[in-house]
Parts: C-alpha cells; structure tokens; sequence
C-alpha cells in the first residue's frame, strides 16, 4: 500500500541538457562583440570623415598635393577672396616628418637598444627595478613638456653640438647650412623625438630580448663566449626583428608627435635638406600652425593633410606590429 | 689548556689591493681627463663633461682589460661600457626635465594658483594674480569623461580578445595594437571634422572627452588583455563546473579576480591622455573662466592653459606655463606610481 503510493510522487522531469548558449550568455555575447569591434569602427569612422572632408581638396589636386611645396589659402578668414588661387601642397611638410623622424630613430634607436640590452643582461637587480621605473615613466611624460624643456634646455646645448657636426663634418652635405642659423633646426626637433621615442623603443626590445631561450644563452657561454660575443652570437640575432619593429614603432610616433615638434621648429615652407639649418616642418605642426586662421577651404585641406598622416603613421604601425609579433612566435 | 687554533677565514676570491690598483688608476685617469677636457678643449658644460667622461672610461676600461685579459676582453669590456654610458644617456633627460620643471615650476606657485582662474587677469599680469583653478576642474572633467567612454569599450575589448576569442580577434588585437600609435592631432582632427565643423555646435568639453577616449581606448584595452591573460584558467573552468554561465563566470569571478590589474589599466590610460595637447585645441576651445558643463561653451584645461601661456611669449606667462607643467607633472607620477603599486600586487 505505502509503497504504491509512493511510486506516486512525482518524479521531476531530467534537465533538458543542450549546448545552445542561455538568453543571458547570448546577450553577453553580443554585448562584448560590440565592444571589440569599436577599435575597428573608429578606425574606419577617422578614414571616412577625413577622407570626406578632405575629398574635395585631394581630387583638385590630385598628386600635387603631396608634391608641391607651396601651402597658400586664397580666401582670407573674413571672407573676401585673394588675388591669386589657393594652392595647397604638403610636400615640404612630408620631407620635414620624414627627416625629423629619421634622425628621431638614427639617434634614439641605438641608445634604446643599448640600454634595453643594459637592462636585461648587465644591470643588478636593484638598478634594473629603478631604471625600468625611469624609463616607463618617461613614456607617460606628456609631449608639451618635453616641448617646453626641448626649447629652454636643450636648445643652447642642441646648438652648441650642431656647430660643433658642422665644423667638422661641414663637407657632408646633410651638415651644410647655407646660413648660420642654428636653432630651431631639424636636428634638435629629432634630438627631442629621439628621446621621446627611446621608451617605447626600449620596451619593445626589451620583450624581445627577454625571449632570448635561456639554453641558447648558456650554450654560448659554455663555449666560452664573453657577455659581448654572448650577446653578439645569440641575443642580437634573435632580437633582430623586434629591434626593427621597435624602430618602426619609434618612427611612426615621431611622425605624429605635434606639440613638442611645433615648439622647436622653425616651420618654414620649403624643401630643407641641410638638418643644422633653422628651418623645416612637420605635417602635425602644420595642422597646428594653420588651423586656427584657416577659411573653410583651407580647412578641407588640413583634413586632407591629417587623413595623409593618418595613413602613413596607421600603415607604419601595422608593418610594425606585424615584424614584431613575427619575431616573438619565431623562437622556441 | 690547549688554545684552539682558529683559522683565519680566507677569501681567495677577493681580489688584492695591489690587483685594484690599474682600476684606481683608470678612475683617476676619467677624473683628471674630464677636468682637462673641461678646461683646456672647446668642450664645455655638463654635457660636455658627461660626455668627455664616458669616452675616457671607454678607452680606461678597454685599455685595462686589455692589458689584463687580452684583447677578447678588452672587446667585452668596451661594449659592457658602452651600453652603461648609452643608458645613462637615456635617462639624462628625465633627471634634466625633473630638475629643469622643479626650479622653474614652483616659481610661479602661490596658494592662488590653485584656487583663482584666469579670466580677470590676461597671462602677462604679475604672478600673483590668476591661477589654473578652471583648468585643473576642466582637465578632471575631460578625464571622467573620457574614462566613461573608453573604460568600458577597452574592458569589453579585452574581455572579447580573451574570453570569447571570438572569430576575428586576432584582427582586432592588431587593429587595438595599430590604433595605439595614432597620432593625438589625428584624433582632435577626425572629432571636429566629425562632430564640430559643419554641424553648428561649438567646441565643449565633451568633444574633448571624445578625443581623448580614443587615444585612451588602446592603452586601456592593451593592458586589460594582459591582465585578463594571467587570471588562471582554473577560476574559469571552477565557475563554469559550480554550473554558472559564461556571463556569471566573467561577471562574478574573472573580474573580480583582475580587479587591481583592471584599475592598473585604467589609470595608465588616464596617464597617457592627462597631458595631451594636440586633440583638446582642435575640440575644446580652451577658456579662461570656471565651466562646469563640459556640453556647452568652452573648457579650459591644464595643457591648454600651458599652451596659451607658452605662445604668448613673456616672462610672466613663461613662469606660468612652468608652474602649470609642475602641476600636470605630478598629478602624472602619482597616477604612474599608482598604478606601479597596484598591478605589483598579487592577483
């Protein structure tokens, strides 16, 4: 009796057991998806903005626009027009970044890899704690002080080594200067960004370096290599990509960097070759300079001038990142 | 009674006073070759003694160990201290910065630098009068701003590249990595021609926030992934046994657990937008006056009124931009020390 009865109850029914994701899962899903892909919509958003405003000076110009040296807006700021056409050509700017960023990375790159190099095999303990501390803060230094001390400190000292390269290595034609202006050159813009880039630079090799296998390292020492041939033989080949995306990374920061660039240089619009020469110019410091007098035309142009460096310093990056990540899955 | 005899401890390692000598020798050799440089050639300055200093222990050290050890040494010493020497290079301009921004910065520093705004007095007045009180409210409503945009999409891009691994995450880990290098004019430039120009608003505060969100959005992103990568699979694959969903795992056990690395994150964002320059001249018109709704009407902010205060050129305003930079200094390195402290700590 009791026993049929209690076949009675109810047995519960057996969870239902699927692999389809729940409501809450689903939603969390798409909710972070959207969230990943917004690194993606901005990028996008940036190219297509620029690239509208900047369309109607581009297809006028055409190639002239990074070809031409001249940067002339028609229209005055009131209103009325000019006497002559506008034209608008970056070209000098674009030799200026390029040549501020070279010397930028010919400068900073070597003492970037010394003291990454430093850091990981010769530095004690204690000193590497302190150094790496220095070095990461540097990054976080914002680039209107290094503006601001680039131009009250370094400017006397800049000077003084510019005269000295041009006394004795004058016969380079880089070293050349047709007048003897020496501030405000390319030259100290790129000691500036070359410090500025020595963070980044050093971080990046610094990873790579400390991917070095250990058994490689200790191979060479057991066949008698000194830290140097040690380094030499296993570490530096090893690292060679990663020193190579850190320059790339170093040259594509010193191509945007703005504000310390414009507080140095001397924006002339010209063609400079000769470095120690006071005068030169930077994409970003163009924009700078122009922007806040610029008519509506004018203004379409400097957008098209940013969707350039945009371009440049985003393909830069990519290059970059690509050579880097190469060498860090290269090794065992 | 017998004495024991104690051994003196001996330490065959050590080296002789008679074997320091030509190290000795070489310190003294820099010493004296420095002064001589300093005085006797065109070189001149600290610098100049830095580097006429580094260049004698090159040829010191290497000429040492050459006699000493041969010529195989002599290669190891000359590059051992040539890597010491670029180091210290490296780190020259953080000490010349420091010690530059410290004599000139607190110059211009008086109790009303903190609490008065500039818009009674031009930045050519004497410096006792105006200060950065708008600017240091203006640069903290910019960050919170900025913070609440690109807080949650860079943790959400984390959280994508690893929790989900979704498809195209490795796409958008470069994308991440590639953004992180865009430069700040770029970023002013795309939200005025965006948001600005055109569409008859006026520069604000927000717009700035916008601007900065972007550069802010990578550094915040790169740094969550790393965090979330070191949280152990274990705790996941624990929430997921104890029957929880993907949602309740991440929501009440993975972050949790990346909590002070997620905040490491944050602020290090911060510290990288805290002194830009470049995107708050194209969006947030810079004012002189306290402004507390950053949708409206110009914002002033502290690397705007060092700029305003560099291009107007005069010793007044000079000892203004050094004392606002000391500012914006510190409130960086307390938000790096900070941030060193936190992500120390074991998660």
């Amino acid at each position: 009796m009791s026993i049929t009865e209690s076949a009675k109850v109810a047995i519960p029914e057996p969870r239902k057991i699927s692999t389809v994701p729940r409501f809450s899962d689903r939603v969390f899903r798409v909710v972070v998806f959207c969230g990943g892909l917004s690194a993606l919509i901005i990028l996008a958003a940036i190219a297509i903005f620029l690239g509208i405003r900047g369309f109607s000076i581009l297809s006028q110009t055409g190639l002239r626009f990074v070809t031409q040296y001249e940067w002339y807006s028609a229209i005055n700021t009131d209103g009325t027009a000019g006497e002559e056409g506008s034209t608008f050509g970056i070209g000098a700017m674009l030799i200026g970044t390029i040549i501020t960023a070279l010397i930028a990375v010919v400068i900073g790159v070597p003492i970037a890899v010394a003291s990454a190099l430093f850091l990981n095999f010769y530095a004690p303990n204690s000193l590497r704690g302190f150094l790496v501390a220095v070095i990461d803060l540097m990054a976080a230094f914002p680039s209107i002080l290094f503006g601001l001390w680039a131009f009250n400190i370094l400017m006397p000292s800049g000077e003084y080594w510019a005269k000295i390269l041009h006394k004795y290595l004058g016969f380079v034609p880089f070293f050349d200067v047709s007048a003897p202006v020496f501030t405000r050159s390319p030259f100290i813009a790129g000691i500036v960004l070359a410090i500025m880039i020595i963070p980044i630079v050093t971080s990046v090799s610094r990873e790579v370096f400390s991917q070095t296998p250990l058994d490689r390292i200790q191979a060479a020492y057991a066949l008698g290599a000194t830290k140097w041939t040690m380094i030499k033989a296993v570490v530096l080949p090893f690292g060679s990509s990663g020193i190579v995306g850190g320059a790339m990374l170093g040259l594509g920061r010193a191509m945007g960097e703005t504000v310390a660039v414009f507080t140095v240089l001397n924006i002339v619009f010209q063609a400079n070759f000769q470095v120690l020469l006071g005068a030169g110019g930077n994409v970003a410091s163009l924009i700078i300079l122009k922007f806040g007098e610029a008519s509506i035309e004018e203004i379409n142009a400097l957008m098209a001038a940013g969707l350039i460096l945009f371009l440049l310093t985003l393909l830069i990056n990519m290059a970059a990142d690509l050579i880097v990540n190469r060498s860090s899955r290269k090794g065992r | 009674m017998s004495t024991m005899l104690v051994p003196k401890p001996i330490k065959p390692w050590q080296r002789k006073p008679k074997e320091m000598l030509p190290e000795v020798g070489g310190v003294f050799f820099v010493v004296i070759g420095t002064w001589a440089a300093i005085e006797f050639t065109g070189l001149s300055g600290k610098l100049g003694a830095f580097i006429s200093a580094s260049l004698l222990s090159l040829l010191a050290s290497t000429f040492i160990s050459n006699q000493s050890r041969g010529k195989s040494a002599a290669k190891n010493s000359f590059f051992g201290t040539l890597v010491a020497v670029f180091s210290i290079l490296a780190i020259l301009p953080v000490i010349s910065i420091f010690g530059t921004v410290l004599i000139k910065g607190t110059k211009g520093i008086y109790i009303g630098f903190f609490t008065n705004d500039m818009s009674l007095s031009s930045v050519n007045d004497p410096l006792n009068s105006g200060g950065i009180f708008h600017a240091i409210v203006g640069t903290l409503l910019l960050i919170s701003f900025a913070m609440l945009i690109s807080v949650p999409l860079g943790i959400l891009t984390a959280l994508y590249l690893t929790e989900i691994k979704g498809p195209g995450s490795r796409l958008i880990r470069f994308l991440v990595q590639a953004m992180s290098g865009v430069p700040s004019i770029v970023a002013g430039l795309f939200i005025y021609s965006a948001f600005i120009s055109g569409t008859g608003r006026g520069f604000s505060g927000f717009m700035g926030s916008l601007a900065l969100s972007i550069l802010m959005l990578p550094t915040v992103a790169r740094t969550a992934e790393e965090v979330l990568l070191l949280i152990p699979s274990d705790l996941r694959e624990a929430g997921l046994a104890l029957g929880g969903t993907q949602w309740r795992t991440v929501a009440m056990v993975v972050v949790p657990a990346a909590k002070s690395g997620l905040i490491t994150a944050v602020i290090l964002g911060v510290a990288r937008i805290a002194g830009e320059t470049a995107p708050l001249l194209f969006t947030t018109g810079g004012g002189d006056t306290l402004n507390l709704n950053p949708f409206n009407n110009v914002m002033g902010s502290v690397p705007f009124a060092i700029w305003k205060a560099l291009i107007s050129g005069s010793a007044e305003s000079n000892a203004r931009a050094w004392a606002s930079i000391l500012v914006l200094l510190v409130m960086v390195m307390v938000l790096f020390f900070v941030a060193r402290k936190l992500g120390k700590r074991k998660i």
